[in-house]
């Protein structure tokens, strides 16, 4: 059911008798659902959109593009997955255009970026060359804006 | 009032909304929690109101002609064909009006003549009597029942058609009871619209929001279809109430006729509005889609817990609104609402504001986030349990 899913994309704390009750469905059957969605992995976590520069929490993050060649048997998948699995990859996509892969990546400051670029990243076998752009703020985050749009937003108590 | 005996008398004792007179004891409360409102939640999509913020860069701040941008009446046409298979040509039978407001006065002052008078179905919209009235037309009420889903009947329709009947106004999917009709409850009442020459004065504000099936215009009736009047706007559809742009769809006869008042009165509606329209008509489909599936979810939620806390609700298949009974309480829709709103701080509208058919009803919005709602409902839940 897209309508379950794209409920918990947008709030992954929605309760499953509140699930139920949006959705007009038994609690069990919504329950079963999700637990079939986690085990097929359709639904592959669940995470908390944070602002960390408003928490004080001081983050680096940057974008990096890379450009590798393809195996003859695996295609990009391989090293795809290779890289993936260092902790500090928020998110790796195949993307179209001068780079085969973008990468978000997260660390505590700009050294430790440095040195995973540095050190791991580019020495992988495959990798041909990298693109570092460092990250200087963020405005959204997985559909969610850091900036409350409705603030100072009102509407009237009662309207015909 | 100084001026009692001065004025046009027919304002004179034109009755103020109640939903107005409710507003003000609500506005006087700190912390209100309200179920109150009639229109969306949604902040305009993006899209839309940078299209508005554009025309402004762009100057185009201009007066348009008067029946509005003709590429805005094109698209309306376009998506009333794409969306309820009506096809009306924007040259010739299309105004974009100030809201649905302004299309609901200038149709009625265009076809009433003294002493006509007018079906009313109610509860209704409290905008409706008031125009009649102020037009010069007297109001003649049909009640809609709730055992009925608050459907126009035939039986209801016939009993009220006299000599001087010149129009019906429908308001399917509506306010305030969530009624809607159907292309084979049309089918009823479209033999005796045609019998009697009454025009169909179909406000259709709320036809995105159909949750049983798709929304079916009385316009699809060729039998009728000269007669037919077509009211809607974009507030409701695409979240854009303070944009006040909506529209007249009618046979070109009827549209020169309101051309004249509109021109008039209004000279055009907002220049910068018709351009967010054009953007929404066009480019809008998706965002209704969203906005009807979060309110028919939000539907769903509250039909189950006003059950569940022992107030009868049925499963309402249009609008955003629902229309319970409160006779568990035994009290007046007033004084419940007073109550509730002295007693828990939480404000719905009492069913009488929308004539004396909604009586013993309140109207409930669940336009607002599903953590308002349950805060609602949790506030109702302690009220029923003290009065019922």
């Amino acid at each position: 059911m897209k309508e379950l899913l794209k409920l918990l994309e947008k709030n992954a704390r929605y309760e499953v008798k509140d699930l139920a009750a949006l959705l007009n469905e038994e609690e069990d059957a919504v329950q079963e659902e999700i637990e079939d969605y986690e085990k097929n992995n359709v639904i592959a976590g669940y995470h908390t959109i944070i602002n960390w520069e408003k928490a004080d929490v001081e983050i680096s993050k940057a974008v990096i593009f890379v450009n590798c060649v393809p195996e003859r048997d695996a295609g990009y998948d391989r090293l795809a997955a290779r890289i993936a699995r260092f902790p500090e990859v928020e998110s790796l996509t195949l993307i179209s255009g001068k780079a085969e892969f973008m990468l978000v990546v997260n660390a505590t400051n700009m050294r430790e970026i440095s040195n995973f670029v540095a050190h791991k990243l580019a020495p992988t076998e495959g990798v041909n060359g990298t693109e570092t752009m460092f990250v200087l703020k963020e405005y959204k985050k997985n559909g969610y804006l850091f900036e409350d749009e409705r603030e100072g937003v009102e509407r009237l108590l009662v309207t015909p | 009032m100084i001026f009692d005996e001065e004025i046009n008398q027919t304002v004179r004792y034109i009755k103020p909304s109640g939903i107005r007179k409710f507003f003000d004891i609500a506005a006087t409360k700190k912390g209100v929690i309200s179920l109150g409102v009639g229109e969306p939640d949604f902040i305009t999509p993006w899209h839309i109101r940078e299209e508005a913020i554009h025309a402004i860069e762009k100057g185009r701040t201009f007066y348009t002609g008067n029946k509005g941008l003709p590429e805005l009446r094109k698209g309306i046409c376009d998506y009333y064909s794409r969306r309820f298979n009506v096809d009306y040509n924007g040259d010739e039978n299309c105004i974009v009006t100030v809201g649905g407001s302004e299309a609901i006065d200038i149709v009625l002052r265009t076809i009433l003549k003294p002493g006509d008078e007018v079906i009313l179905p109610t509860p209704a919209y409290v905008a409706y009597a008031a125009i009649i009235e102020m037009a010069g037309g007297k109001v003649i009420e049909v009640q809609l029942k709730e055992e009925d889903e608050f459907k126009l009947t035939p039986e209801a329709l016939r009993k009220v058609i006299s000599e001087r009947t010149k129009a019906v106004i429908l308001n399917f999917p509506g306010n305030p009871t969530g009624g809607i009709m159907t292309y084979d409850d049309y089918g009823k009442i479209v033999p005796i619209l045609k019998q009697h020459h009454i025009f169909a004065v179909t406000d259709e504000i709320y036809a995105e929001l159909t949750y049983e099936g798709k929304h079916c215009s009385i316009a699809v009736f060729e039998e009728i279809r000269d007669r037919v009047i077509i009211i809607n706007g974009f507030s409701k559809a695409y979240s854009m109430t303070g944009y006040r742009v909506g529209y007249i769809l009618a046979h070109k006869d009827i549209i020169e006729m309101c051309l004249k008042i509109h021109q008039y009165t209004i000279m055009c509606a907002t220049t910068p509005c018709q351009y967010a329209a054009i953007e929404a008509v066009n480019n809008g489909d998706n965002d209704i889609e969203e906005m009807f599936l979060s309110f028919r979810q939000r539907r769903n939620y509250i039909v189950k817990e006003l059950n569940r806390i022992g107030l009868k609700t049925h499963m309402p298949q249009g609008a955003f609104y629902v229309f319970p009974s409160i006779a568990i309480t035994g009290m007046k829709c007033e004084e419940f609402c007073e109550r509730l709103l002295e007693e828990e701080n939480l404000a719905l509208v009492p069913g009488n504001a929308f004539g004396d058919a909604g009586e013993g009803y309140v109207r409930i919005s669940y336009a607002y986030s599903l953590d308002e709602i349950k805060l609602a409902i949790s506030k109702l839940e302690h009220f029923l349990e003290k009065y019922r």
